[in-house]
This record gives C-alpha cells, structure tokens and sequence, in this order.
C-alpha cells in the first residue's frame, strides 16, 4: 500500500531537489545500513568464507599434540556428496524435506479447519481460541520435552493406543515401515504449529465481507460451495503467507526433534541438527558447509514460493494482484 | 539509484570486517609444562552450582586470599552444553576461563590441541589418589589436570528377591543369568525384568559398551591408541548387550534409556538388576514414597565374563586453561580445592564422590554414605572410556554400531568390523 501510494510523490520530489535530497536519506540510513552490515551482513560473508576453509589435522606421535594445516578449497561441498559424510548430508536433506513438506500440509489443513470453527459464533468461541492458541504458546523445547513423556515407552501415547511402541528410539519403527521417532517429530510440530496456522487464517477470515456470503446465499450455494468458491479464494493470500511463514520454519527444524528424540539420530537428524553436531566437534568448515547449503535451500523455496504463488509480502492487499 | 552512495559505503564496510578478522592463527604452539607465573584474580568455569556448596568454598578461598580472588563462572548442566563452551573459549584463546572443569573423556582432545597445561610433576599428591582417576588425567604420560571426585558405574540388585531365592549376588554374567532365570521364576517377581543399563544412542551407551568390553577382558582403544575391537573378547563383552536385548533380559524400552529412566524402572521395583551411578543410592533409598525399593536393594562392582568387571569412570578433573593470565594462582587453587580437606567437605556437604583412597576406608564417613566401600572396588577395578582426540567422533561411531548391533540390525561380528574401521579411521585422521 504504502508503495504505491508514495510512488508519484517521490517523482516528484525528484524532479525539484534530486541530488541533496538523495544524499539527505542516505546519510540518515547510514546507521541501519551499517548496522545490518555488521549484525547480518559480516556473519554471511564470514560463514560463507568459512564453508571454504579445509582443516586437516595430524596428531605429532611424538608429542602427541595435534598439527593443523588450513588450505582454502571446495572440499567440504565435495564431502556433501561423498562417502560418510555425503550420505549423512543426504538423510538430513530427506529428512527436512519431509519435515516441511508432510507437517505443512497437514498443519494447513488442521489451521484453516481450525479458523472456520473459530470464526463461527457460538458460546464458547473466546475458550476454544484460547485452547487452541496454548500449543502455539508453549515454548518449543518445553513441548519436546513434554512429548518425550507422552512418547516414552510406558507413556501415554502407547497407553492409549494400547501398543508397544519404541517411539523415541533411532530406527524404531510402526508395522514395520514407517519410523517411529519421526512420526513422533511429526505429531508434535503439528500439534504446536497448526494453531499458528490458524490464527493467522482467522485474521484472515475476518475480514472477508459478509455481503459476499450473503449473496452466494442468495444464489443458492452450499456450505460445500460456499468455501470452495468464495471462502478459499478469498482467504488465500493469507494462506498463502501462512504456509510460507511456516515452510521456512520448517526447513529450520531444529528443537523439536533435538529434544524429543536427542542428537545424532539419523531418523530425525535435520541439516541444522547436522551442521550443530558438525560444530560441536570443532569441525567449522562442513558445518558453514551445510548452514550455507540450508541457507540456499531456503532462499530457494521462498523465491519460487514469492514467484510462483504470488506470496503477498509486502502488503499490496488484493488489488495490487489484480 | 537513490541509495548508491549508502550501499556503497555499506559494502565497504562490510568487506573491512570481514577483512579484518582474517587472521585466524591455528593450533597454539605445543609448549611443555612451562613453571605456571602469573598471580592475581582467576575465574573457574565449572557445571552449575545447584547447591550453593561450591559459592560457600570459594568464599573461603577468597577470605583468605584477597589478591586472589576465584569467580565462578558456571556453565551450562549439560557435558555437551560445557564442552562446546570450553572450546569456543578456547579456539578464541581468551583468558575468559581460568582453571576448568574437564569431563575425564575431552582429557585427550583438550590436551592434544594445546588448550590445557601440563601439570607440574609433584604439585599433587598423586600416590594418594585412586590409580585409575590418576589415569584418566593423562595423556602421552603427562598429566593434564587434577582428579576432582570420581566414580564408576556400579550394579544396583534386590535383596529382597535375591534373598527370596536364596542367591548371592552374581559376580559374572553367567551367574547374573542364572540368578535372573531363578528369581524371575518367583511369584513376588512379577513384572520384574532381569537387567537394565543406559541403551539410548547417546553418552551412555558409550559407557556401558566400554564397561562390557573392558569387563569381558578386552579393550575399545588399546594402549597404543589404535582400536581392538576384532577380538574374542570385544565380541564377547557386545554379546552380553545384544543377548540380553535377544532374549528379553533386558526390557526392550531400554534401547530408549537415559541414566534417570533406568533409576525410575528401578526405583518402580521393575529390575532385578540395573548398572547406574552412586547418585542413585540415596534416591533409591529415599523413603517418602517416589522408591518403591528403599531398603531392599544393595550395590556391587559391575559383574564380568569371569570375575568382578571394569566399570568405566565418570569423573570432573580440573584443569588450567593454556590463556590463562594468572597461571600460578590457578595452579594453586586446584592444589587446594582437590586436596583432601576440601574432598571430605564436598563429600559431606554435597555427596560428591572422592579422589582419594584413604577416605573410602573412613568408617566416619562409611557410617554415612553406605556405598563407600563398594565404590572404592569398583573404582579399583575402573578404566577410562578409550583416549581419542576426536572423542566426539568416536563415540558417535561406537553409538552407531552399537545401536545397530543391540537392535538386531547388524550382527554383533558385523557392527564390532564396522566400529573398528570407523574409529580407525578416526584414530588416524
């Protein structure tokens, strides 16, 4: 809004007092630009210099001290895709993609479910927001740890279910084939994340004119109808930038699975899980590695996303997508 | 075009700083035990305080030393948490940290990247000290920090079905077996497992793999620091773990277990046998109903394939940072906060087990921690977990196989090749 609304002033302004006006704004974002440089900025350009950086190291078996040597090179992009590590670097690949791609879809659908029945007027409408919000609330690792009661083996989860499930064990898994610990992972993020979801779906719903609702009425749709066909429509720039908010916290994963199953387990190790096990054994360079190649990923998805869905960003409201 | 001149000189800025930290220097040099100088104020990093005992020694320290006052700086609860402080600490060179607390398995990796200093020959009085806690200060022979406490692992049993079915307790495996199959028999043993350890792909498991190794007679790491894991005793101590899963001695929700579930399946009266720490003896005893065993269980050293086993040790040693400013105040306070004054206290005053011998033997203190005497056999019988300089490495290679080997995806034979490839390869880098 505010973008096109300033467009023709600044045209404008240009045409009278171009040059000391432009010099004015650039030296009042000096200070923001060279905070963003040095708080965001400087770390990048370090870590990307990092992901560079080979260290190879020989223990002196005389003294028994370790000799390190630093060369600049691509080894650690090689080792993504080679040997032991390659392998690794390929699970937590797998792994964050189907964090994001599974628990987002579902939380969309859960959190859009959820907005309808929170949109609704009925009695209990402010406790049923409340409830819902609680998941949302409850800092992640809290959550984890929580989970990791409900999923111990004598814990609720198997209780009701009346099985006997390994759940947080590495390689367990449910009929045989699908893995327990992940699915646990799983279950979790969506219990906390599809409120959020929803919330922001509500916010949505919200807005939307009772006219139109009226009117579909009057032409004789159905509830059925009526969501596919105005609804959906309406509320999908907001789904939109929902499921996007989501997806890039997604592929970030990190906590849940840390506490909820533990470190350096293949079936829910995530690339941020691995680049920390990376950096909590001294090895700086494939873990800059694997943060940068995240760091792509990520920058990926949310181009396409921004591209392709037209993701509204920056608040050009349905109008400016004409 | 509007903000050319800004972005250019952010991009300025930006390639300075980045510019300006490219002098990272590598390994420090590997200086012998230079004669520690240096007096003034020093910092000590250690675990949390949770008692408030540790504040209250170092404010004697402090009373009596003006010029030298000790801060404590205390890290993170977890090992992992501290380590990865340590080291960040450390790769910067910064004299943050003074004298540190060093979990007995990073001896090798603090001491081989020169972030530790030699100890002086003769600062401690080492011939007082358990052998095997001296032992996991070293490193190429030279030590590296001063044993702060110690302990072992130590097999929990239940007297009350051992009595029931008239055994002793076992001292092998064998006789474990054999007391497990006679006990588990009983009617009062319902719902009771044979035994249980800490199985989760973790620390633990490490621990208890090394324990079953070193007490079948074998070793993971031998003392020429290459791994000797294809022996007949290796296979045999792995074949105590994976039997046990096989054949339903160990519960399968063990392949989950930390050091607390295994307390709170023992403490639930739901193991006959269970290898933990000392900490568990008094919460086990506890009698305001969260222990359903109180009183009706008992220790022991470990059991092995033919005699007492090796448990691993567990211990805190201290040690003084290599960018450490005031280096002979540090050494003087480790001499004096690991001296057997301040051990007996902390025993007292916090139930953190001794360094040294004579005070296992103490029938004052006997009275009073009733696992003394069983700790010191254990402690005799102990041995490190293996010396590797990429510790983390290694134990996340033992944690693999051996996972994969308890959980019956590889054979025993099969994961212990694989390990001694894996650590080789480690060993080696």
């Amino acid at each position: 809004m505010t973008i096109t609304m300033a467009a023709p002033k600044r045209r404008a302004v240009r045409l009278t007092k171009r040059t000391g006006d432009s010099w004015t704004a650039g030296y009042m974002l000096l200070p923001a630009l060279l905070t963003l440089a040095l708080v965001a900025g400087y770390p990048i350009v370090a870590a990307l210099r990092l992901s560079f950086v080979e260290v190879a190291d020989q223990i002196n078996p005389q003294t028994g001290m370790l000799e390190k040597t630093e060369s600049l090179g691509l080894g650690n992009y090689v080792g993504l895709f080679v040997g032991d590590s390659g392998e690794a670097f390929r699970n937590a690949f797998m792994n964050t993609t189907l964090f994001t791609v599974i628990g987002v879809v579902v939380e969309t659908a859960l959190g859009v479910a959820m907005a309808l029945v929170m949109n609704k007027a009925f009695r209990a409408r402010a406790l049923v927001r409340v409830s819902v919000l609680v998941p949302w609330a409850i800092p992640t690792a809290i959550s984890g740890l929580m989970w990791k009661w409900i999923f111990e083996s004598d814990g609720i989860a198997n209780t009701v279910l009346n099985a006997e499930i390994i759940w947080t064990a590495d390689n367990s898994t449910i009929f045989g084939f699908i893995s327990a610990p992940f699915t646990a992972v799983l279950v979790a993020d969506i219990w906390k994340t599809a409120p959020f979801i929803g919330l922001i779906v509500l916010a949505g719903l919200q807005v939307v004119p009772k006219e139109v609702y009226e009117a579909a009425k009057v032409d004789g749709a159905g509830p059925f109808t009526t969501f596919w066909r105005i609804t959906l429509p309406l509320i999908k720039p907001t789904v939109v930038v929902a499921v996007l908010f989501r997806m890039l916290d997604a592929l970030k994963m990190f906590d849940l699975p840390f506490v909820l199953v533990g470190a350096n387990k293949h079936s829910v190790e995530t690339l941020s899980m691995l680049a920390q096990f990376e950096l909590s054994n001294v090895r700086y360079g494939p873990a800059a590695a694997y943060s940068t190649v995240l760091f792509a990923y990520v920058a990926v998805i949310a181009f396409v996303f921004v591209k392709m869905l037209g993701a509204d960003l920056v608040g050009r409201g349905l109008k400016g997508r004409g | 075009m509007k903000y050319r001149h800004a972005a250019a000189l952010a991009a300025i800025a930006l390639v300075a700083t980045a510019c300006g930290s490219d002098s990272e220097s590598s390994a420090p040099d590997a200086s012998p035990a230079a004669e520690a100088q240096g007096v003034g104020p020093i910092t000590f990093a250690n675990g949390k305080d949770s008692s408030g005992v540790l504040q209250e020694l170092l404010d004697k320290w402090n009373a009596a030393h003006p010029d030298e006052e000790v801060t404590l700086v205390e890290l993170p609860a977890q090992a992992d948490g501290q380590r990865q402080q340590l080291i960040q600490n450390a790769q910067t060179e910064s004299d943050a940290f003074d004298v540190i607390a060093l979990d007995v398995v990073w001896t090798a990796e603090f001491a081989a990247n020169g972030w530790v200093d030699e100890l002086p020959e003769g600062a401690l009085p080492t011939s007082d000290i358990v052998p095997s806690l001296v032992e996991g200060t070293k490193y190429f022979d030279k030590m590296y920090a001063a044993p702060w406490g110690g302990g072992t692992g130590l097999l929990y049993y239940r007297t009350d079905l051992l009595d029931a079915a008239g055994l002793e307790p076992p001292t092998t495996w064998d006789e474990l077996v054999a007391a497990c199959d006679a006990v588990l028999q009983l009617p009062e043993a319902e719902g009771v497992d044979c035994y249980g350890g800490q199985f989760n792909k973790y620390e633990g498991l490490t621990v208890n793999f090394s324990e079953a190794v070193n007490s079948a007679g074998g070793s993971v790491v031998g003392s020429d620091g290459q791994p000797t894991l294809t022996t007949p005793e290796a296979k045999a101590g792995l074949d105590f773990l994976v039997d046990g899963f096989a054949s339903g001695r160990i519960p399968k929700e063990a392949i989950t277990w930390d050091e607390e579930a295994g307390r709170r399946a023992f403490q639930a009266g739901k193991l006959l046998f269970h290898r933990n720490w000392s900490y568990v003896y008094a919460l086990a005893n506890e009698t305001d109903g969260s222990s359903q065993v109180a009183g009706k269980f008992d220790i022991a050293p470990i059991p092995g394939a033919t005699g007492y086993g090796h448990g691993t040790i567990g211990a805190n040693n201290l040690a003084i940072s290599s960018f450490a400013t005031n280096k002979k105040t540090a050494l003087d306070f480790i001499t004096w906060i690991t001296s057997q004054d301040v051990a007996q206290h902390l025993l007292v005053e916090s139930s953190q087990t001794p360094a040294y011998g004579a005070m296992y033997d103490d029938p004052e203190l006997i009275d009073q921690f009733a696992f003394l005497p069983m700790l010191k056999e254990g402690l005799q019988n102990a041995q490190p977990r293996p010396s590797i300089v990429h510790y983390g490495d290694g134990t996340a290679a033992i944690q693999e196989e051996v996972t994969a080997a308890l959980t019956g995806e590889k054979s025993a034979e099969q994961a212990l090749s694989d390990l001694q490839d894996r650590l080789s390869e480690i060993v080696d880098q």
